[in-house]
């Protein structure tokens, strides 16, 4: 009962922090600019603004351009929901899997490249190409973290693993760490942030995720840049639940527990939206050609991830 | 538990100088690979000061302060100044794509790891993992000075290889500081002969490609 419950915080809070977490990404990015940058919660107004508008679309546009915002949409939240973020008790956590996750989003990126080629605008196609070719290369690294995770913990469910790590079974392992670096590298080019693709341009021959959705407007646009704001919020919450799970509440934990493990949450929440931002307007853009090189660094670091797991295994 | 944690942490840091390897493969410009040298440098002085910490051995110490000082210090800034005034700042030369010279790195990961495991199958697990580590870092050193083109990053590779060195002989208990002492002299006066060589390489080639020396040596035809 109290599962659902907590099922159901959590359906509202993956969407209702997601605007915020941008937001404050954006507000500290402009404030380390010397600019004062608008303010935390233009993105909730964005939103709205979009979700008021007509939706215009192409005339060679056919039914996957219409339905692939809700399709984007709906496995981005989906997924969010999977992921345990102040308890791990929560009623989908039978169901979340790390690579039942991997393949969610994957399915998202799939209709959002589907929709970039629909229309047939160059820019859509080059978008689209650019996008499978950075999912190429992030999937598998993502794999491998996954399975020194689940090597590690002898699960792949994040909830167990979350009650394995916090039943103090695992030290600091060298593989984790690695793991971790790997996961950040991939959550950096799965959202499209700044060595990978430059979130906050629309007029460079480098972008990315901005040149598949460069046809949308109105509700699809809001249904597009909502996804794409849980999905950061996403990999946030991933990369705090599995590898620093400490203040999360326990299934047949009590109130205050919960309490706890919300306000953890958000404080990991802030730490690492505050370092992105750190990171992002530290760093220039890579060029597309080097996309190869730093993601195959990330797959090369989950296979060292592994590789140190049977070192120290084998005792 | 707490010597549980402090193997954790020693290991953790030896990743990070291996890491810091990696780093040294994959960045192509001479400012990033000095940075990354001497960032790996001081994830080299940690792990120093932490062995020194956890072993009561405090001649380690001044280990850890020579790798600080002339590893994470000096010779970076020397190479930095000495970058600028031949004015070769710009230089990106791979003779094997990063790609493949990552790759490669995993494989003599792999390797040394395979190497180690039946050669120390008495010894504890800590020793274990920690030489695993400390052979990468030494094996990657030496990928480096052979994928690498430039004289500055081949030299770069030759002191990551004494920081792999210097990583294992932390590690193991009980090693006597003159060797320590020894090896990090060496590297200085390797640099101070590296960079007298620069210029004299520079002022008969023109240019710092280690390419020309081999046809003038008749290697290549």
């Amino acid at each position: 009962m109290t599962a659902i419950l907590w099922q159901l915080v959590q359906v509202v809070l993956a969407l209702a922090t997601a605007p915020l977490v941008t937001g404050y990404v954006r507000f500290v990015k402009a404030r380390l600019n010397g600019r004062r940058g608008p303010s935390v919660l233009q993105p909730y107004r964005d939103l709205y603004r979009l979700v008021q508008k007509e939706a215009v679309v192409a005339h060679s546009a056919s039914w996957i351009f219409h339905a692939a915002p809700y399709v984007v949409f709906a496995s981005a939240w989906l997924a969010a929901c999977l992921i345990p973020t102040f308890t791990t008790n929560i009623f989908l956590a039978p169901a979340a899997d790390l690579i039942a996750l991997v393949a969610l989003l994957a399915v998202g990126r799939f209709w959002l490249a589907l929709a970039g080629m629909d229309v047939g605008t160059a820019f859509g196609g080059i978008g689209a190409s650019r996008e499978m070719l950075i999912a190429s290369l992030a999937e598998p690294a993502m794999l491998m973290v996954t399975f020194s995770l689940s090597l590690v913990s002898g699960t792949t469910q994040p909830a167990q693993i979350i009650a394995f790590v916090l039943g103090g079974n695992v030290g600091i392992e060298v593989s984790l760490g690695l793991a971790l670096a790997a996961m950040v590298m991939v959550a950096i080019a799965e959202n499209g942030r700044i060595p990978i693709d430059n979130p906050s341009t629309h007029l460079e021959l480098t972008m990315v995720h901005e040149a598949m959705v460069l046809e949308y407007s109105g509700r699809h646009l809001a249904m597009i840049e909502a996804a794409a704001m849980v999905k950061l919020t996403l990999y946030m919450a991933l990369i705090a639940c599995l590898f620093a799970p400490w203040g999360m509440a326990q299934p047949g934990a009590d109130f205050p527990a919960i309490a706890i493990g919300m306000a953890s949450f958000m404080l990991k929440l802030f730490v690492l939206a505050s370092g992105l931002a750190l990171f992002e307007t530290a760093i220039a853009k890579m060029r597309v050609f080097r996309y190869a090189d730093f993601l195959g660094g990330a797959l090369l670091l989950g296979l060292l991830a592994t590789i140190f797991l049977y070192v120290s295994e084998a005792v | 538990m707490l010597q549980a944690l402090s193997y954790d942490l020693a290991h953790l840091i030896g990743a990070t100088v291996l890491m810091a390897g990696f780093g040294l493969l994959y960045q192509r410009r001479l400012f990033a690979v000095l940075n990354t040298f001497s960032f790996q440098a001081l994830a080299l002085a940690a792990a120093a000061a932490w062995q020194a910490h956890v072993q009561h051995a405090p001649h380690l110490y001044f280990t850890a302060g020579i790798a600080l000082v002339f590893k994470a210090m000096i010779v970076p800034f020397a190479l930095h100044w000495l970058v600028e005034r031949l004015g070769i700042h710009r230089t990106v030369e791979t003779a094997l794509s990063i790609g493949w010279t990552m790759i490669i790195g995993v494989a003599l990961v792999a390797l040394s790891i395979l190497l180690v495991l039946p050669v120390t199958a008495k010894a504890a697990a800590l020793t274990r993992e920690s030489l695993a580590l400390a052979m990468s870092v030494v094996l990657l050193g030496m990928l480096m000075m052979i994928t690498r083109r430039n004289a500055v990053t081949q030299v770069v590779g030759f002191m990551a290889l004494e920081n792999g060195l210097i990583l294992a002989a932390v590690s193991a208990k009980g090693m006597p500081l003159v060797v320590e002492i020894s090896v990090a002299f060496s590297v200085l006066v390797a640099m101070t002969l590296f960079g007298i060589f620069f210029f004299r390489i520079r002022e008969r080639f023109d240019s710092l490609d280690l390419n020309y020396i081999e046809t003038f040596r008749g290697d290549r035809q």
